[in-house]
């Protein structure tokens, strides 16, 4: 019969196998001495109780792993693959996404090892592909030191490929993390002699900035070589002006246009080939941009003046002169002002780049009881962390053991260190300050808060602010209208202008398809919004959409939520007054232990009241809730009551003067508790909810911007007027059912008002979506909060305020952007088309043209850039 | 007027309908997504100058997975957005990127590179 060989996999006859074992009730069959001799060292490591039908036993753990693949062109790719690795022994099931480029393999490991796999992979002709990774070696000086340490790499198991630049004193590594550590590889590396260390990429972070990088130079390079052809051209151009040249005959000089001729051909079909290639694609798609105008213009001069040179008795006299200056220089400038462009661009993304520069590049995890560094993306969730003093915490989790400071102000704004204990969460990219811990991963790479925040910030740079859609409409018919406009202008000057009319015909056309410039106009929103939303982040203000940024700016009303906005949310002991001879502490000390048993939010107030003075507490007996009126509770042998006024009627005790007592404190905005002691008045202990530091700041700053703030809560109006009297606010909705919230919202924006709303992305979440900018303030890790438009994640109230500056500086900046790409084309068309020359003789040199046309965009760029100076107001500290 | 002025003057109005025609009034070629497996819309687009196809006809309520290679390396293409689904994607040269959403209102849904040079539109039905 067929059996399996259980170390290579082998499928042998049973009757001609090598060797055969008995082992555990099964039987082994072998196909060689090499096989039986590793199956006699570990039989464990073979040995598996496997079903008969399947030869899988469902109780043995299966792996699964995602390989991305290289090479999954096609579906027949995909398929070939998926039926290769099916026909393998080992394999239970694959499936391969042609769409995501990977492959789903579940494997039985001990049948089938991953180095095995991946020659599997590679033998049906595709690559597996790895976490790339990139590893310092320190003096490394000899090229045949390369080959040793690359063959090292090679061996090692898990890595597909591996590279040694001698020039870079670098190794890049592409390997499976699944099968490889780092360490691994430091190992590879370190046993032929060399020290290694993290490599110190001079390299850009991304592989975004790379490209441009690439992308600048060669525009640099179209430049340089089109500037320099420029300069021949433009001195046989404007031969009067250029001493030598000027002496030239005629035919020299038609011998040297003739040479511009063909050198000018280059410059534009090597400096400007962008613009060719581009508006054939865009002509294949029956779209025209700006590539189309400056591909039409330099080759209507270009063309037009190479038939001058040539044939020069079929134009009028005094007209067959070449314009090749215009095609050199305006291709010069144009690539020029793209280069400029794409460095001002680079500049917008600054704070991006700073918040993903905040993510720690390593971490410590322990695996097996073994510590070891690897890089931050190889942190599986549930691994267990380690974090010394003074670092970065890696990525998101619980705290195990351990405690310490951690210093979160780069996400949260608080400036004093946070402490953590066990059960505790941490956030990753956060500043761990003097003690040590350890622990447990739960979220990590997409998942964590940094991340989030970093995705939240990209989305909401590319959304689009309603004032941009109008931008793009008129870009959709802007350069069909200028090649119309261009056609009308020749035909005007050609019918009724000056002579020589060709030439001033083609001159003033060409010069209207070279001064449009529509690329400002598409730059002008995208630009501004990108560094403006870059500027909130950077101030913990996350705004979700360019829509939410150019609604906020013209907010009338803001709406605070009490509880939780204004105030922080967690009730806190307050007062303690006590009746007779009561001792303040002793109150207390009932009052707590009585409360210890009440879920009561007030309760837990108390409680924590208590433990601050350290009081010890009593556990209560006979406890009994009475809804509406109080608790009741034996503490040491004492009937304890502790409740409100109707309770108090209820026991029947007298309260004296601690009924005036307790109003005061309700007038001051707190929740008073009677305590009355086996039937008697005891005194009061009261609790409140605490003002934020900043609140009354922020609603200053708010209505000194000529917004009106508003609270809503669903509190007393008593406690409600208190609250608003300390911070400022005239106008109060109190009392509202949960349910209502989205309710008045939408009564204060039915009186025309644009309405903004803060509060806690939870609880408010229907009023949130109904006021036409929602703000909540988010806590922790949770900062994608689905109901608001903006996050505030330094829990304060002054990030209101900063948001709706952002919204104002970066509105007012788009406007300025947009006006200005209007304009500019809205004045420099006419005037290219002619318009003063009826009055003023003031005609649009081509050249100068140009020059406006580059320099346009990177115009818009860098007042967008303007905002990065933005600094809000009230800083948050 | 010469009879060449007049035979430039007619090219040029000639010249200035066919433009708008070209650009803006003649129909553009539509490609109609495949429902791949579970039901999931899945349409290839090449980005090299534009976007090819760039009308594409999606069923509503599905899931459709738009898969973009990017084949050239000029600046302008290196993102793509749907500012109406509120999504964008970097879209490194050769690597293809896949964006996932579900249209759910029938309509017109324009996407198109950072600056607005390249635009394509989804058709939805």
């Amino acid at each position: 019969m067929i059996v399996k060989d259980p170390v290579c996999g082998m499928e042998i006859d049973s009757e001609t196998a090598f060797a055969f074992r008995e082992h555990m009730g099964q039987k082994f069959y072998f196909c060689s001495e090499d096989c039986v001799g590793k199956f006699d060292a570990d039989p464990h490591q073979y040995a598996m109780v496997t079903s008969a039908t399947t030869g899988f036993n469902s109780g043995i753990p299966l792996e699964r792993i995602n390989l991305p693949i290289q090479g999954l062109k096609e579906d027949q790719d995909a398929n070939k693959l998926q039926s290769w690795l099916k026909a393998y022994p080992g394999i239970s099931q694959v499936i391969v996404n042609r769409a995501t480029g990977t492959a789903q393999i579940t494997f039985l490991p001990a049948q089938l090892s991953l180095a095995n796999l991946v020659k599997a992979i590679r033998a049906a002709g595709f690559r597996p592909e790895g976490a790339q990774t990139h590893i310092g070696i320190q003096n490394l000086r000899c090229a045949s030191c390369v080959q040793s340490i690359e063959d090292e790499l090679r061996a090692t198991p898990g890595v597909i490929n591996g590279s040694v630049n001698v020039a870079t004193q670098e190794a890049s590594i592409e390997y499976l993390p699944q099968q490889t550590k780092l360490a691994d590889l430091n190992t590879a590396i370190e046993s032929w002699g060399y020290k290694t260390h993290p490599a110190v990429s001079k390299e850009p972070q991304d592989k975004q900035e790379a490209e441009h990088e690439k992308e600048y130079r060669r525009l640099i390079s179209h430049f340089w070589f089109a500037a320099i052809i420029s300069l021949p051209v433009l001195a046989t151009a404007y031969s009067k002006f250029v001493p030598f040249v000027r002496d030239w005959s005629m035919v020299t000089l038609r011998l040297a246009w003739e040479v511009t001729a063909l050198l000018t051909l280059p410059v534009m079909f090597w400096s400007g080939i962008d613009f060719f290639t581009g508006a054939w694609a865009a002509l294949k798609h029956r779209s025209a941009n700006m590539n189309t105008l400056v591909a039409l213009g330099t080759m209507a001069a270009w063309l037009y003046s190479t038939i001058a040179v040539l044939f020069p008795s079929i134009f009028p006299l005094g007209t067959s002169e070449p314009f090749y200056d215009v095609v050199a220089v305006v291709i010069a400038l144009v690539v020029l002002g793209q280069a400029l462009e794409l460095r001002a661009k680079g500049r917008t993304s600054e704070a991006i780049k700073k918040l993903i520069g905040l993510q720690a590049k390593t971490a410590r995890v322990v695996r097996d009881g073994q510590e070891m560094d690897i890089p931050v993306e190889e942190v599986l969730v549930g691994d267990v962390v380690q974090v010394h003093p003074g670092e970065k915490i890696p990525v998101d989790g619980l705290i195990l053991e351990g405690s310490s400071a951690v210093d979160e102000s780069m996400l949260t704004g608080e400036s004093l260190p946070a402490s953590k204990k066990t059960g505790d969460e941490v956030i990753g990219a956060t500043l761990n300050k003097t003690g040590a811990f350890k622990f447990r991963a739960t979220k990590v790479g997409k998942d964590t808060a940094l991340a989030q925040i970093v995705k939240m910030v990209q989305d909401a740079q590319n959304s689009k602010a309603p004032i941009a859609r109008m931008a793009d409409t008129i870009s959709g018919y802007f350069v069909p209208v200028v090649m119309i406009l261009a056609v009308l202008t020749f035909v005007l000057w050609f019918d009724i202008g000056p002579q020589p009319r060709l030439v001033y015909a083609l001159v003033t056309a060409v010069t209207v398809l070279i001064i449009a410039c529509p690329c400002a106009l598409g730059l002008a929103t995208p630009m501004s919004l990108m560094v403006g939303i870059g500027k909130g982040a950077e101030n913990g203000i996350l705004i979700r959409t360019g829509e939410a940024l150019q609604t906020a700016q013209g907010i009338q009303i803001v709406v605070l939520d009490k509880t939780g906005t204004i105030t922080k949310g967690k009730p806190e002991l307050t007062d303690t007054v006590v009746a007779d001879n009561w001792k303040e502490n002793d109150l207390l000390q009932l009052a707590a232990s009585v409360e210890r048993s009440s879920e009561h939010p007030l309760a837990e107030a108390i409680v924590e009241g208590a433990k601050v003075k350290s009081i010890a507490l009593t556990e209560p007996s006979a406890f009994e809730a009475v809804p509406g009126f109080g608790v009741i509770a034996t503490v040491g042998g004492k009937h304890v009551v502790l409740g409100n006024l109707k309770m108090m009627e209820r026991e029947k005790a007298i309260l004296g003067d601690l009924e005036q007592k307790a109003s005061a404190l309700a007038d001051d905005g707190k929740t008073p508790m009677y305590v009355a002691v086996d039937g008697k008045a005891a005194g009061i202990v009261a609790v409140a909810d605490t003002i934020k530091e900043d609140s009354a700041e922020a609603i200053a700053a708010l209505k000194k911007m000529g917004i009106e703030v508003v609270m809503l809560t669903g509190d007393n109006q008593r406690t409600a007027s208190a609250i608003a009297r300390k911070v400022g606010i005239d106008r109060i909705l109190a009392e509202v059912l949960p349910g209502d919230k989205a309710k008045n919202v939408g009564l204060l924006q039915a009186d025309g008002k644009r309405v903004a709303m803060v509060g806690d992305g939870i609880n408010d979440a229907p009023a949130l979506v109904q006021a036409d900018v929602g703000l909540a303030i988010g806590t922790g890790t949770d900062v994608a909060i689905e109901a608001s438009d903006i996050t505030l994640i330094k829990g304060s109230l002054k990030g209101v305020v900063t948001a709706i500056e952002v919204s104002r500086a970066t509105m007012g900046n788009i406007k300025q952007n947009l006006f200005g790409a209007f304009i500019y084309n809205a004045l420099g068309l006419p005037v290219a088309m002619g318009v003063l020359f009826p009055f003023f003789g003031v005609l649009l040199s081509p050249l100068i043209a140009g020059a406006a046309m580059a320099f346009s965009s990177v115009t818009v760029v860098g007042n967008a850039n303007r905002l990065r100076t933005f600094k809000p107001r009230l800083s948050v500290k | 007027m010469t009879t060449i002025q007049f035979i430039i003057t007619l090219g040029g109005i000639g010249l200035s309908i066919f433009i708008s025609w070209f650009f803006w009034l003649a129909p553009k070629g539509q490609t109609h997504a495949a429902t791949g497996a579970g039901g999931v819309q899945e349409v290839a687009i090449t980005v090299k100058g534009g976007y090819t196809p760039d009308v594409i006809v999606l069923k509503s309520g599905q899931l459709v997975r738009l898969t973009f290679t990017r084949q050239e390396n000029s600046a302008c293409s290196e993102e793509v957005l749907f500012p109406d689904f509120n999504k964008s994607s970097l879209l490194p040269e050769g690597e293809p990127v896949t964006l996932e959403f579900t249209p759910e209102k029938p309509g017109e849904y324009g996407f198109q590179c950072k600056m607005g040079m390249l635009r394509g539109k989804l058709v939805v039905e």
